[in-house]
């Protein structure tokens, strides 16, 4: 079953084409890579898929629902089902740790303080921080802990797709494979579909499924890693070959 | 939604053993309901939970049943777990694994110790900032020295881009100020001096008080909600995006680009505006002058020039470029202080202003009586 499906979609920023005419399929349970050079558009994807972008033309398809021209409640309630990780975290600054985690329950649903906090805990202690992090600001963690708690604040709503934007860049080789396997571990128990843009080469032989890979405004390959290696075009070689 | 309560668990209660039986759908959005019906009230008893009724879970559901199971183990209860299927097993184990075995809770402040504290807190940041500034002053002073040795090194574009922002494009306010001012200063003053039929003392009245005091201060007030917040919150934010840091490492000097020229622009523009204020409060004055008490524009100025020494004038006027290096100097001090956080951008530039304004109407009364005290 698929999950995202993007049919011919154009997206331009001005007289810019960044997108002309591309279409991919997520299935569930995948974890589905973006990849692309820099400017190739990778994130506009991203934004486009979680309602933060306009596009020209073209369907994305997201949980069986069409999001173009959906009404307010129906995006709260697509978003709903959706987590999201950005790249420096964003993490509310006025908040601490534990706040920053549960205020999507405080505001959705009707759960008792007590159970809320011992949610969140569980989902900190899940993305692997410490309970004595719980009520450090924002501003006092490292950039490899915001993306932690970022990521606990986008799974406390037991999401069914998590959408990463460059999870990996910014941290440490050890960092940054422990978060690759901690987005295996959580797709296997949770069960969720992870999308993610990335230029991490670890990361796209170890962890995706399969992935696109985008360039000159079209898709340029799509697929599994093993069947990149294969592929003999000399531009892709970039996203496997070390040297 | 079409369970009703009963049929996410049911309780049976046999004599030696208490059976949970748990079923249907425990997700995020049920948990509420359902655990208003899970009961933790037995003690000392054998329990019995049966999962196989679930039909979906998520962490949530999986969270409630472990802080039930959990308060039942700690009130002396046996539990014991049956059924469930491979998948809810594995999510159970995770969640048990990292549910929080105590919860801390936020470091508890005594409210009497805590204010003392806090004022021994701020008088030790009140002690380092005074630090600071006076060291940034120093570094200032330095820098201008060297400058002043070579001119060379004004960076002229930066200065004309502050003076045209910070000085030029605030005149428009600032006239409409001044204006104002001379007609409530003359229109006050007038309705007194008529009673003594004292009329024509409402050019000293007005002139004196508007040149010496009320244009240099209220025009360092405008420029400083402008720009000292401006200054601030500028260099704050580049501060935060490493900005400054990379100017630093390209061994470009912070105050000659940054600090300085935005110094020099206020200290000249504000003599300049001050000059334009003078003028257009003096006007606003006689516009009352002529139609309250009936004194023509060229009575007024012929009584401004026999009368009004113009010492007042050039007091008024050497305030200003005194205003203006406060004004610059703090916006940039507070600006440099800004770290981290978004929140800080408002805190300090708050806090610019606030110092701004203060230091502002202080040396202006600072000055006030040592010159009225030497007799000028």
């Amino acid at each position: 079953m698929s999950i995202i499906k993007a049919s011919n979609i154009v997206t331009k920023f001005g007289s810019n084409i960044v997108h002309d005419d591309i279409s991919f399929e997520v299935k569930e349970g995948e974890i589905f890579g973006i990849l692309g050079g820099s400017g190739s558009g990778k994130t506009t994807i991203l934004r486009e898929l979680i309602l933060l972008q306009k596009y020209e033309s073209g369907d994305y398809e997201v949980l069986g629902k069409n999001i173009k021209n959906l009404s307010d409640k129906e995006k709260y309630e697509l978003m709903g089902k959706c987590g999201v990780l950005f790249q420096f975290g964003a993490l509310f600054s006025s908040l601490n740790v534990l706040e920053n985690i549960s205020i999507p329950l405080k505001e959705y649903t009707n759960l008792t303080n007590d159970m809320m906090i011992k949610a969140s805990l569980t989902k900190l202690s899940m993305v692997g921080l410490p309970l004595r992090s719980a009520y450090l600001n924002p501003s006092e963690l490292s950039g490899g802990m915001k993306k932690r708690v970022g990521l606990a604040r986008a799974l406390i709503r037991d999401p069914k797709l998590l959408f990463l934007d460059e999870p990996t860049s910014g941290l440490d080789p050890k960092s940054a494979r422990d978060f690759d396997e901690l987005i295996l571990a959580l797709r296997e128990t949770l069960g969720i579909t992870v999308v993610m843009v990335t230029h991490d080469k670890d990361t796209i032989s170890s962890i995706l499924d399969r992935f696109i890979i985008l360039g000159d405004k079209k898709i340029k390959f799509e697929g599994s890693f093993s069947e990149l290696t294969k592929n003999k075009d000399k531009s892709l070689k970039e996203f496997w070959d070390d040297k | 939604m079409s369970h009703s309560l009963a049929s996410f668990v049911t309780i049976l209660q046999n004599k030696d053993l208490i059976t949970y039986s748990c079923s249907g759908t425990w997700t995020l959005l049920h948990v509420a309901d359902i655990s208003k019906k899970l009961k933790t009230s037995y003690k000392n008893e054998n329990i019995l939970f049966d999962f196989s009724g679930i039909t979906s879970f998520d962490t949530h559901g999986i969270i409630l049943l472990i802080d039930t199971i959990k308060k039942l183990q700690k009130r002396g209860c046996k539990v014991q777990k049956t059924g469930g299927d491979k998948e809810f097993l594995k999510l159970y184990e995770v969640c048990e694994k990292n549910f929080p075995k105590e919860l801390i809770s936020p470091p508890q402040k005594e409210s009497l110790s805590e204010f003392f504290y806090n004022i021994g807190k701020i008088t030790l940041t009140s002690k380092d900032t005074l630090i600071n500034f006076f060291s940034f002053v120093g570094g200032m002073s330095e820098a201008m020295g060297r400058l002043f040795l070579k001119p060379k090194n004004i960076r002229f574009k930066a200065t004309f881009y502050h003076i045209e922002n910070s000085g030029i494009k605030a005149m428009p306010i600032i006239f409409l100020t001044s204006f104002l001012i001379g007609i409530v200063i003359a229109f006050q003053g007038a309705v007194q001096l008529e009673k003594f039929g004292a009329n024509i003392f409402i050019v000293e009245m007005v002139v004196i008080s508007v040149t010496r005091e009320l244009a240099p201060l209220l025009t360092a007030i405008v420029i400083a909600g402008r720009s000292a917040s401006a200054y601030s919150a500028e260099i704050g934010v580049m501060k935060i995006t490493e900005e400054i840091d990379a100017m630093k490492t390209m061994g470009f000097s912070v105050w000659d680009f940054l600090i300085l020229p935005r110094v020099f622009g206020l200290i000249i523009s504000l003599p300049l505006i001050v000059f334009f204020a003078d003028i257009v409060s003096i006007l606003g004055g006689m516009v009352v002058a002529l139609a309250q008490l009936g004194i023509s524009f060229e009575e007024f100025l012929n009584r401004m020039q026999e009368s009004v020494e113009i010492k007042h004038v050039i007091i008024g006027l050497i305030k200003a470029p005194i205003f203006g290096w406060i004004i610059a100097t703090i916006g940039c001090f507070r600006g440099f202080q800004i770290s981290g956080s978004t929140q800080s951008v408002g805190k300090y530039t708050t806090i610019s202003v606030v110092n701004a304004i203060f230091w502002v109407i202080a040396m202006d009364a600072i000055i006030s009586v040592l010159l009225t005290e030497i007799g000028l």
